[in-house]
């Protein structure tokens, strides 16, 4: 039998009878947010908020790996891209994402060799074939793609490459979630919790924050009913003046979660501090290349220095990842930043907040 | 961004699977996960496999969704017959 599930997860009569218990549960005004691109991309695909009631008010999270890179390590993949002897490969969305004077797209329009790949493993394949040149991989992604950049470089150092690199701006999702908890500023009630970072971290991983700060905290799944289950199962818990933390996504989500995957993300790299576009410095919510494994850490390697850079002027992609704003109130969404001409990343990439809101807001 | 639709394995080998959804069939490695085995269902990020997906945990999962939703829905019709 198929355990897709697509159809079961997306049957409208299923989601019609979770809407009504939803509005039947929900009296006071309470703020939730989601922090992983897919849920943003998910929500607005499938018209998530124009079902809630008004006393629902769903937010828009730090969960687009992309679009909480800082500036000076964009602008510093941007100068790897300038060597002669570099080739950068790297998932999609980075490549448009406006550095300060330009971005890999422009490099790669001025015959920079820049390669999108859809895997690490891809980057290898490129690596072998071009002995004479120096593959630097653009480590972006949060833990459920960490373990694949580390295995990458473990099959690496296996196969003695010597042009495999990979420049780590890794980042962790928990200590994101003390940051907003920590700000009196976003007054989030509920967490909606990511899907396939909880994959790889467990619900385990979630229990710290939880017992410090006590805000009710659901894992959820991708499809529309898994985020309106997860959204049903919150609007519970507050109603009920209760805190828990569950798990609505229990198909794909253990407690324990993925410890092979997180075994292989530790042996080659290890916690750092990270700044976040918007939400700042984060202490331990990065990752570094652990010695042992220097060889393939382009940071060292070609002796990158971070240099401080301002994010652009009036983009407001900082308060939108704190849910203090929606893109609307930004005063260059749609008239100085579109999908076609971008200038923060929250309009770049395909789970940012922007280009959703672009893409679905507005639609009857 | 995610995929999150359940991939079955159709063949190993080296570490590296031959996964099939809908007859659509591409390749990921299984080095995150333990013991896959063929005819297993995985979920692939970027070109891996991030874990086995277990058939009895989906198909419970389904049917108390299912039955939380419909002893709601039975139980408002109830009232509003009454």
């Amino acid at each position: 039998m198929s355990i897709k599930h697509l159809h079961e997860y997306r049957d409208p009569e299923l989601s019609g009878q979770i809407i009504q218990q939803i509005k039947k549960t929900s009296q006071k005004n309470i703020r939730l947010m989601e922090v992983c691109g897919t849920h943003t991309t998910s929500i607005f695909r499938n018209g998530i908020r124009s079902l809630l009631p008004e006393t629902i008010s769903l937010l828009s999270g730090p969960g687009c790996p992309v679009c909480v890179t800082a500036q000076n390590e964009i602008d510093a993949f941007i100068e790897l891209a300038k060597l002669d002897d570099v080739i950068i490969a790297t998932f999609g969305d980075l490549i448009r994402v406006p550095g300060a004077d330009s971005s890999l797209q422009n490099e790669q329009a001025k015959g920079r060799d820049v390669r999108v790949v859809y895997s690490t493993f891809d980057a290898l394949d490129i690596a072998k074939k071009n002995p004479d040149k120096k593959v630097v991989f653009l480590g972006v992604g949060f833990e459920t793609t960490a373990p694949t950049i580390a295995a990458s470089i473990l099959t690496a150092h296996n196969l003695n490459f010597k042009n495999y690199f990979v420049i780590s701006a890794h980042k962790l999702l928990p200590p994101a979630l003390v940051t907003l908890a920590e700000n009196p500023e976003t007054k989030i009630d509920g967490f909606i919790l990511p899907g396939h970072v909880s994959v790889i971290i467990g619900v385990e991983a979630y229990i710290p924050f939880y017992e410090k700060y006590k805000i009710p905290c659901v894992i959820a799944g991708f499809e529309p009913i898994d985020i309106l289950q997860a959204i049903l199962m919150l609007t519970k818990q507050i109603e009920d003046n209760t805190a828990k933390l569950e798990n609505s996504y229990k198909r794909a989500v253990t407690f324990e979660g993925n410890p092979k995957a997180r075994s292989t993300m530790n042996a080659v790299f290890e916690t750092a501090d990270a700044a976040w576009r918007g939400l700042g410095n984060i202490p331990l919510s990065g990752l570094k290349i652990k010695k042992g494994y220097e060889a393939f850490d382009a940071q060292k390697v070609f002796d990158i220095k971070l240099v401080e850079s301002e994010d652009p002027k009036e983009c407001a992609c900082g308060e939108i990842l704190l849910g203090l704003k929606i893109p609307p109130q930004c005063p260059l969404y749609k008239n100085k930043c579109t999908p076609i001409q971008p200038i923060g990343p929250c309009m770049v990439s395909s789970e940012g907040t922007c280009a959703a809101y672009y893409r679905y807001h507005d639609i009857p | 961004m995610c995929l999150a639709i359940p991939s079955k394995i159709v063949k190993i080998e080296n570490n590296v699977a031959t996964i099939d959804v809908d007859g659509v069939q591409r390749e990921a490695s299984l080095l995150l996960v333990e013991n896959p085995e063929v005819g297993d269902y995985v979920i692939v990020h970027a070109g891996f496999a991030i874990n086995k997906i277990n058939e009895e945990d989906a198909l419970e999962s389904l049917k108390l969704l299912k039955e939380a939703a419909s002893l709601i829905f039975d139980n408002d019709k109830n009232k509003n017959l009454s």
